[in-house]
């Protein structure tokens, strides 16, 4: 027994302590890379928020308590088998149709918006779980069939995606509709979707922009995009955002105004700043500087994602783990360019940086998808 | 290896679809790249984006957002005060407490004034001033006031509210106040909110100046001495959020507050006046022979230039301005009265000096004269006239009028005019108060351009004893009596003592010296004015502990025929005779000149006792003074 220990003790292999935590992390189902990279981008976001909200620690404490819950989410939801999410794919696509119908009749009405579902003691929007569920029911329908999908395929597959969407936007919620198509369509096109399709679905969809231009879109959804045209056509009405963003943004210069310093945000100026258009005041109080690494967190997560994407084991896991990843990053996208002011203005927060609790948990519980993916096609190596 | 996919697709019997993997994840590892690419692509886009905005246009942004943040805000000057020749306050600056409202901060104005109404009493006339200058120039966040001197209950109401109506504020405000209420009103005039026509008229500069201050002189000194009252602008600059809200003042310059002003005024000496005059409507203007000054400017009757200040309110106003008395009206300075006997002695010496008349010239006086070729008698005021021998000294000491149609006779217009300009008939004064009238010393050329017609002998008549077209002021009368006593140096009356630290200067306009023989003789007449029992003014004589010079006056207010006498029962209080005294003392060292108009008063002696309390007053004080 004493022997046996002190043996084991003197196996000459240093890299034994290395392979050993990795594959307890790998029996936790973590990714390392994307942990970390997640846990710097939460710092990075909490310090631009906690400036943004005006210092307020209340607003802070929620955030925190977003962010152990996010955790826990990402965490548990990494634990999961994969062949067992597919199995059951159908059935979460279906809760979330009937849950969607349930909101269109039964919701709850707030700003002019059906969105939520109240169960007396919580309320919660369906339309948030349908951004995961959708994907994975794509990947799943997609991944048992001979890939690249034939044209009968493809078209079950968007209705798989324009059955809910078309419930979300009847909300209605645009920006939602929109990136849970996104996020469908993304499936779709990693599963091989021919180009000609992809060609001949823009075409068809530069033809009908008159049409959506002049009978889908509603007024304030118009004067969207017409304000990121011109923003100084209203100046203190619907340009407003646009311009004291694009004011904030450009007095930080390249090394900024400083941690709670930025003028714009700190006296008001900037509206929205510790929601949707959290890097204005990010970029007015860090600078390019600091937009620059906020960049390159997202950059990086982004990239990571797409190698396990690349490494994954399986057509369902590629597929999705692929499609989670590049909707992250059109949000990351949507709400920067919109900011910026080179898309128009949608409703679309700042991936776990911007204040509030339910597209935090909807992200993370993507990332414990992806991390369980990653551990999956590690130990299948 | 388990291909659950595989194994999938014959459970769900899709069996006869082979999947070719490697092609599969041929296909996908492109897409993936492709993906990649197109988000390299998209962030090099928002970095050029980012780039272009906070490092090419950094300096404009930069620019824009401290705009956003930072105002400037004008800080008004304390206004400079007034004060009388004995120090005392004659336009001060009172702190008040304003309501005042930031529209831009206010979501509903009309509801806001209205919740504020249940807390302090806001009238009709508060609002339509209050609206009335939102229409006026104003600098984005600048507070316009609601309602003046808040009383410490009101502060105390909206103290507690303050905090429901966003954009409310209580400011401190320095408001002229003049403590001796209508005492001064005519002479220091009063402060008024600037209105859209004194605004338009500013200047570049004057905007700048005024930017932050609220009234501006309207009337008398107030006005006169608008530059030198009003300051230098100082400047405030503040950081504030995008509600308006000041966060705090970055940087000061102080305003520099305008110069005090030190009066020749005599508070007491007005109110001495003020009291002699017992409300009858008239001047009374006194005069320092030695510099000039101004010690007394009085019209009556008067109102409370305090009641201007906020703006008064239409029906006051109303009262003002449409009241028979005319209480606005400026009588010492722009009141035109017929001098009547009052400038004798003036145009006595002329008549001495161009030798028309000499101590032993001798006239009959029957109470009448006439011009050859001319049908008409002009009367006497003395009916039976003066006797049989009247000279010079007799004609000044009684006032005998047909003495002195002959020295008018033969003096002729030109001479008159001439001589009489020397004392300053005719012009103005250049009195430091606005809108002074120059009265009517006629002439010949002033006939023709006036009346289109030539001169005629009975103007000369009517001329020698002030009366015809003849008109003064009150103020040129004592004016030309303080000349008179100076033995003809005439001194431009002056109000302003002292600008800041700066002695005003003393302008003497003219000097005719003439014979000092021919001097004596003339204010030796007028000294037995009041010191000869044969005097017009003997009356006042009693109780002097000095002795004095004066002419009495008296004015028609209508013009009598030929043939008619004047009978005062007969003729409306409005339309009898205005009483004019002119005087100085002491008569052997000339230190005061006063003049007094009294409108209809008949009698000139009571023009003599107004003026004869005023002097005591001054000497008294004089004395005690020494």
């Amino acid at each position: 027994m004493h022997n046996k220990t002190d043996f084991i003790r003197r196996l000459p292999d240093s890299g034994a302590h290395f392979s050993k935590s990795e594959s307890m992390l790998r029996r936790v189902h973590i990714d390392l890379i994307l942990l970390l990279l997640l846990v710097a981008l939460t710092i990075f976001g909490l310090l631009a928020l906690y400036s943004a909200s005006g210092e307020s620690l209340s607003m802070m404490k929620r955030q925190l308590v977003f962010y152990i819950i996010a955790y826990c989410a990402m965490f548990t939801v990494a634990q999961l088998d994969m062949k067992s999410l597919m199995r059951w794919s159908p059935w979460f696509y279906g809760i979330g149709i009937v849950l969607l119908i349930l909101t269109y009749f039964f919701g709850v009405n707030a700003k002019g918006a059906q969105r939520w579902l109240s169960l007396g003691f919580i309320r919660f929007q369906p339309a948030e779980a349908l951004k995961i569920a959708v994907p994975v029911a794509v990947a799943a329908y997609l991944s048992v069939r001979m890939l690249p999908p034939k044209f009968g395929q493809v078209l079950l597959g968007l209705l798989i995606i324009a059955l809910p969407a078309v419930l979300i936007l009847k909300q209605p919620d645009l920006g939602t509709s929109l990136l849970i198509c996104t996020s469908g369509l993304i499936v779709l096109f990693m599963a091989g979707l021919r180009w000609r399709f992809i060609l001949g679905s823009l075409v068809m969809l530069l033809v009908s922009l008159w049409p959506i231009w002049h009978y889908v879109l509603e007024d304030y959804q118009k004067r969207r995009v017409t304000t990121l045209f011109n923003p100084e056509a209203d100046k203190l009405g619907a340009g407003w955002n646009a311009i004291q963003a694009k004011i904030s943004i450009g007095s930080g210069g390249f090394s900024g105004k400083g941690w709670l310093k930025g003028t714009q945000s700190q006296l008001d100026f900037l509206p929205e700043s510790h929601t949707d258009f959290i890097i204005a005041a990010l970029a007015e109080e860090f600078g390019l500087a600091g937009v620059l690494l906020l960049i390159a967190l997202y950059f990086a997560i982004v990239i990571r994602g797409l190698l396990i994407a690349w490494q994954a084991s399986t057509t369902f896991n590629r597929l999705l783990a692929s499609s989670i990843t590049l909707t992250f990053f059109v949000y990351v996208f949507v709400n920067i360019g919109m900011v910026a002011g080179l898309l128009p203005v949608v409703g679309v927060p700042l991936p776990l940086v911007s204040l509030g609790g339910t597209s935090l948990i909807t992200l993370m519980l993507g990332f414990g998808i992806l991390m369980a993916i990653s551990t999956e096609s590690k130990t299948k190596k | 290896m388990i291909r659950p996919d595989f194994v999938k697709a014959r459970i769900s019997g899709d069996h006869h679809h082979f999947k070719d993997h490697q092609n599969e994840i041929r296909i996908f590892r492109r897409r993936i790249a492709f993906c990649g690419l197109m988000v390299l692509i998209l962030l090099s886009v928002i970095i050029a984006r980012f780039y272009d905005l906070q490092v090419k246009n950094f300096q404009s942004y930069s620019t824009q957002s401290d705009r956003n943040r930072i105002q400037v805000r004008p800080v008004a000057p304390n206004r400079g005060l007034f004060f009388d020749a004995r120090g005392k306050i004659i336009a001060d600056n009172r702190a008040v407490s304003t309501l005042t409202l930031t529209v831009e901060r206010v979501k509903d104005l009309e509801y806001t004034i209205a919740r504020l109404g249940e807390l302090v009493e806001i009238t009709e006339r508060d609002k339509k001033n209050f609206y009335r200058a939102l229409k006026w120039r104003r600098r984005p966040y600048e507070a316009v006031a609601l309602k003046y001197n808040l009383t410490e209950e009101e502060l105390a109401r909206i103290a507690v509210n303050e905090f429901s109506f966003d954009g409310v504020e209580v400011a401190g405000q320095l408001v002229r106040y003049y403590p001796y209420g209508d005492l001064f009103t005519h002479v220091a005039g009063y402060v008024g909110r600037i209105n859209e026509a004194e605004q338009a008229g500013f200047s570049k500069e004057q905007l700048h100046q005024y930017a932050g201050t609220q009234s501006i002189g309207k009337t008398g000194l107030e006005k006169y001495y608008e530059s030198v009252l009003h300051g230098e602008v100082g400047q405030e600059k503040i950081e504030t959020d995008a509600r308006g809200r000041v966060l705090h003042v970055i940087d000061t310059i102080n305003p520099a507050a305008g110069k005090n002003i030190e009066l020749y005024l005599d508070a007491e000496l007005q109110i001495e006046a003020r009291d002699a005059m017992q409300g009858r409507r008239g001047a009374v203007v006194a005069i320092d022979i030695e510099t000039g000054g101004v010690l007394t400017l009085l019209s009556s009757p008067s109102y409370d230039p305090n009641l201007f200040v906020t703006g008064i309110s239409e029906k006051n106003y109303r009262l003002l301005n449409t009241s028979r008395d005319l209480p606005l009206f400026n009588r010492a300075v722009q009141g035109q009265y017929p001098p009547g006997s009052t400038i004798k002695p003036v145009l006595g010496l002329g008549a001495l000096q161009h030798d028309i008349v000499t101590p032993q010239t001798r006239i009959v006086d029957r109470g009448f004269y006439q011009l050859e070729n001319d049908n008409r008698l002009y009367r006497e005021w003395k009916r039976e006239g003066h006797g049989d021998n009247v000279d010079l000294y007799q004609a000044i000491v009684e006032s005998c009028d047909i003495f002195f149609y002959d020295i008018g006779r033969r003096m002729g217009v030109d001479r008159m005019h001439a001589f009489g300009s020397f004392f300053g008939l005719g012009s103005q004064t250049n009195i430091d108060v606005p809108s002074e009238r120059m009265g009517l010393w006629p002439s010949r050329a002033w006939k023709k351009r006036a009346r289109g017609l030539s001169w005629y002998p009975g103007n000369s008549l009517n001329m020698s004893i002030g009366q015809g077209d003849v008109l003064v002021t009150p103020l040129q009368l004592a004016a030309m009596t303080a000349a008179l006593a100076r033995r003809g140096e005439f001194v431009e009356p002056k109000i302003a003592k002292k600008i800041g630290d700066a002695e005003t200067e003393k302008v003497v306009r003219s000097v005719y010296q003439g014979d000092q023989a021919n001097w004596e003789y003339i204010l030796r007449s007028m000294r037995d004015v009041v010191h000869s029992f044969r005097g017009t003014a003997t009356s006042i004589n009693k109780n002097l502990n000095f002795t004095m010079a004066g002419k009495t006056g008296t004015a028609q207010v209508v013009s009598i025929a030929q043939d008619e006498e004047y009978d005062s029962e007969a003729l409306s209080e409005r339309n009898r005779d205005h009483a004019l005294f002119v005087a100085f003392a002491p008569y052997s060292n000339p230190k005061i000149a006063v003049s007094v108009v009294l409108e209809n008063g008949e009698k000139s002696s009571l023009a003599g006792e107004v003026a004869k309390r005023v002097i005591i007053a001054y000497l008294e004080a004089y004395e005690s003074a020494q």
